[in-house]
């Protein structure tokens, strides 16, 4: 029964890709949400009825897709307590999202196909998910790259979005192609690309610190950053936001960019193996959450500054894997789908009420106009800011934050640059709230609730951001350890270097001081607007590091002086393409050879009796040659 | 050799040479039949003396005077010696004359090859010919005869007017 | 000087033969293409007498017999097909009888 998961999604995807035309938007409504809907179901019974088998995993061998000499790998389906918390979420927030859709797609002309490609991403994901070896996930990892491309340049019409298409399906590309390495040296070492065996196999292969497995653990995490928008391939999620807002919410909010945390997650065995790869893991994690947090605090577009928070919370997990912190970064992912799937769908929300106004800049004062979004969207941002006790994403990121400095791979900075993101979120979190519903309203317009298609989804989630947390508490607040537990058989606990109760509730003071202050500092900022703060903006630093922050630090500009001009020259300069010269050269030659032998038919008799003559004459000369020298 | 040869050979050297370069056709047909002449000398002191009167008659006195005839016939005029003129540049000679240059040098190589002993020249008399014509020859012969007939019924069929040409003196008057 | 009659008289043939193919190299008349065909066949006429007189037998006096009436043939019918496209043409330049486009 457990194909029938990617199965399902598949096979409403071809169907609507066959009929997207011919069928009617209900039709179409509901074999693209029933598919998901029916995929999440079955992955509750088979949750359950896994988890009260009390088995580690489940393979379903479904077929054998390539078998050469010595390697052979089969299409299979491996159920464990990784893939379950993926697969749930996938399914469960994929379905809340595509019912969303049927309400913000309403009046789209391409409905059918939207479906089709939502769809389709949902199969490759859970491909990527379920799969027992790598091969099967670099095939979901292609379809899901395919249909992120595919996603972003949905409103094809505009060149801009192919221009954000492409770029995010080129800057993953390169990660692509490190992740190809890497699984050609897996193979090469271990014989096998299952991946248990490589698990099992890579201790007795390589000691700790083995060059081979470090450069193995370096390439699977250029790999991952690539797919999860973190240093230094960030540069395209904050342009993927050209796609309608479901995609955002559920490519590169909830699911694809996860892949990466998960592809780490998988082979943490390799990771444990390479410490220089996985402090690697943590600095990744930690500068680029930073480095989004800064860019997310000045940026004007409601979208943008969501795309910048996922880089962010994204760094997070990755801070989290780097420090051996497994769990609290499957925890943190857990939780982030949801407030983020949220906190999109709500902007989605906003959006649509406005008429496709996206600047917050000209929106102000849309609580009491939408009072139902300004909830939703009030419940996912706490969580966001990680506000204390009553949120989800207080528990999971507390735990990062605490584990960044008491795990054994843990270091005092990677706790400080936690601490200081956690202070940015709460900022730039709470900014985008005073900025679209709070003040006087700056749009002229008349904004009405979305329906129920939409509303209800968010509901769902709010509920969900809130009550989430509760399976897994902190030490100090109740030690419940549901989920570390339920993860336990797949991810090894996080070894700690100091257990000390004292020091964790002074970690979390000062987390919930810092998260405070940053509300209270958004608040002064965008409501109060004190003098004080107006001069400090207007000195001519900070307008250079609005500025600065707003491009993202400048990696666009790097990247294209780097990679994207010389490119462009140097194709410039083989405009006339000499390669293509070489082979048409070969028939211009032919060519040449013809006009000079066709001006010997000429039809003047002068010419032929040369022709005659000069033949006797070369005759002539063989003979005298051959025999009389 | 007797002087006769080389003087004889002079000659016919010369007049073909000005056979070649003249631009009027009715004096390079005159050097043409001098040349013939002269050749005739020669087939004399080569002991030929029949084939000597032969090419006098047939040659010189038969084609020669049947292509002048037709030149008269044509009646071209001064004009076709301005055109000749006109296309016989200099610069035309080089490529052909260096050619057949070497074309001759390659001739007279394997002319010089000549191993054979010889006794000089032998004159062959004609009953010699007459017998060997009418002898093994006798098909050939006949063939020739056939070629002749040929040569004659085609000459008259192509030299056939299909319309009435006035010739060009009485185009320009008329028209 | 000594020059045996025979390779005299075969020089001479070869260098009458030359002037001839000189002769319709660069010539464009009509007419004058055929003159010159006249002493191309004479100069090898002349090789015919020479080698017959080398070798004592008629044969080769035969040979230039036959030749003559060859001749006499071939320029009745030459002049024929001259005069015909001289009609055709209105000018005897050889350059002209061309339909081809090469």
């Amino acid at each position: 029964m457990l194909w029938l998961i990617p199965a399902l999604p598949f096979f409403s995807a071809l169907m609507l890709i066959l009929g997207w035309r011919v069928f009617t938007r209900a039709a179409v409504s509901i074999i693209g949400c029933g598919s998901i809907g029916v995929s999440a179901l079955l992955t509750i019974v088979l949750g359950i009825e896994f988890m009260q088998s009390g088995q580690t995993s489940v393979v379903q061998h479904l077929w054998e897709w390539m078998q050469a000499g010595t390697f052979s790998a089969g299409a299979d389906l491996r159920l464990d307590a990784l893939s379950l918390c993926f697969v749930f979420v996938i399914t469960f927030v994929g379905f809340l999202i595509h019912i969303y859709s049927t309400g913000y797609m309403a009046e789209d002309a391409d409905y059918g196909r939207f479906f089709a490609c939502m769809n389709l991403f949902v199969g490759a994901m859970l491909v990527l998910v379920l799969a027992d070896n790598l091969l099967l996930l670099y095939f979901g990892w292609e379809g899901v790259g395919l249909c992120s491309y595919l996603l972003i340049g949905f409103w094809y019409k505009d060149p801009a979005n192919g221009y954000a298409a492409r770029k995010a399906f080129v800057v993953t590309r390169v990660g692509d192609t490190a992740m190809a390495i890497a699984l050609f040296m897996l193979f090469q070492f271990t014989g096998s690309l299952q991946i248990q065996s490589i698990l099992d196999k890579a201790p007795t292969l390589w000691t700790v610190g083995n060059t081979t497995v470090v450069w193995i653990a370096f390439l699977l995490l250029g790999g991952a950053v690539g797919k999860s928008a973190q240093l230094p391939l960030q540069t395209w999620l904050p342009d993927a936001m050209a796609g309608p807002t479901p995609v955002s919410a559920l490519i590169h909010a909830a699911t694809m960019v996860t892949a990466g945390v998960y592809l780490i997650a998988r082979m943490h065995t390799l990771f444990e193996l390479a410490p220089a790869a996985q402090t690697g893991v943590a600095v990744v994690g930690a500068v680029t959450l930073l480095l989004a947090g800064c860019s997310a605090l000045v940026q004007r577009d409601i979208k943008r500054v969501l795309a910048y928070s996922t880089i962010s919370q994204i760094g997070y997990m990755f801070l989290a894997l780097g420090v051996g912190a497994w769990s609290a970064a499957i925890f943190h992912f857990v939780t982030h789908a949801f407030f983020k799937a949220l906190l999109f769908m709500g902007a989605g929300a906003v959006i649509v009420a406005m008429h496709h106004e996206q600047d917050m800049m000209k929106m102000g004062g849309l609580r009491k106009q939408l009072p139902a979004v300004y909830w939703v969207f009030l419940i996912g941002s706490a969580s966001l800011a990680a506000i204390p006790f009553i949120t989800s994403g207080f528990y999971s990121k507390d735990q990062i934050v605490w584990l960044a400095w008491s795990s054994a791979h843990g270091h005092t900075l990677y706790w400080v640059c936690a601490i200081t993101g956690a202070f940015l979120t709460a900022m730039y979190t709470f900014r985008m709230v005073f900025l679209t519903f709070y003040g006087e309203a700056r749009n002229h317009q008349h904004p009405h609730t979305p329906g129920p298609a939409m509303m209800i989804p968010l509901y769902i989630l709010a509920i969900l951001s809130t009550v989430a947390g509760f399976i897994e508490l902190p030490h100090t607040l109740g030690h419940v350890t549901l989920f570390s537990d339920f993860l336990q058989p797949m991810l090894p606990a996080v070894h700690l270097l100091q257990e000390s109760a004292a020091l964790e509730w002074t970690s979390q003071l000062l987390a919930a001081g810092l998260t405070f202050l940053g509300i209270y500092i958004a608040w002064l900022w965008v409501i109060r607007q004190p003098e004080g703060m107006k001069r400090f903006a207007q000195m001519p630093f900070m307008q250079w590091l609005r500025v600065f922050w707003m491009k993202g630090w400048a990696f666009d500009d790097v990247y294209n002086t780097l990679f994207v001009q010389p490119f462009v020259q140097t194709a410039r300069m083989n405009r006339r393409d000499i390669i293509d010269r070489i082979y048409t050269s070969i028939a211009a030659i032919t060519r040449w050879f013809h006009d000079i032998l066709a001006r010997t038919q000429n039809g003047i008799l002068r010419y032929y009796v040369m022709g005659v003559v000069i033949g006797a004459v070369v005759i002539l000369s063989v003979l005298i040659w051959r025999v009389y020298v | 050799m007797s002087i006769a040869f080389y003087i004889a050979a002079a000659i016919a050297i010369f007049s073909t040479i000005m056979v070649i370069t003249r631009f009027n056709i009715m004096h390079a047909l005159l050097y043409l039949i001098v040349s013939l002449l002269s050749v005739a000398v020669i087939f004399y002191l080569y002991g030929a003396p029949f084939m000597a009167a032969l090419e006098v008659i047939i040659y010189a006195g038969a084609i020669m005077v049947l292509i002048i005839f037709f030149v008269m016939m044509l009646n071209l005029g001064p004009e076709t010696t301005r055109t000749e003129k006109q296309w016989l540049k200099p610069g035309m000679w080089m490529l052909p004359a260096l050619l057949c240059l070497v074309l001759l040098i390659e001739l007279a190589y394997l002319i010089a090859q000549n191993k054979a002993p010889s006794t000089g020249i032998t004159p062959v008399a004609p009953k010699e010919v007459g017998r060997s014509l009418f002898g093994p020859y006798i098909l050939a012969v006949e063939l020739s005869a056939m070629l002749l007939m040929a040569g004659i019924v085609g000459a008259y069929h192509l030299g056939r007017q299909k319309k009435k040409i006035l010739h060009r003196f009485f185009e320009s008057n008329v028209s | 000087m000594n020059i045996h009659p025979t390779t005299a008289g075969m020089t001479l043939a070869g260098i009458l033969f030359v002037l001839g193919l000189i002769s319709i190299l660069i010539r464009r008349n009509m007419i004058f293409m055929l003159l010159s065909v006249e002493i191309m066949l004479n100069a090898a006429g002349l090789a015919f007498i020479v080698a017959s007189s080398h070798w004592a037998q008629p044969d080769g006096q035969v040979m230039f017999m036959f030749i003559l009436s060859m001749a006499a043939a071939e320029v009745s019918v030459g002049l024929a097909l001259i005069l015909q496209l001289y009609h055709q043409l209105k000018s005897l330049d050889s350059d002209e009888a061309s339909r081809m486009r090469g």
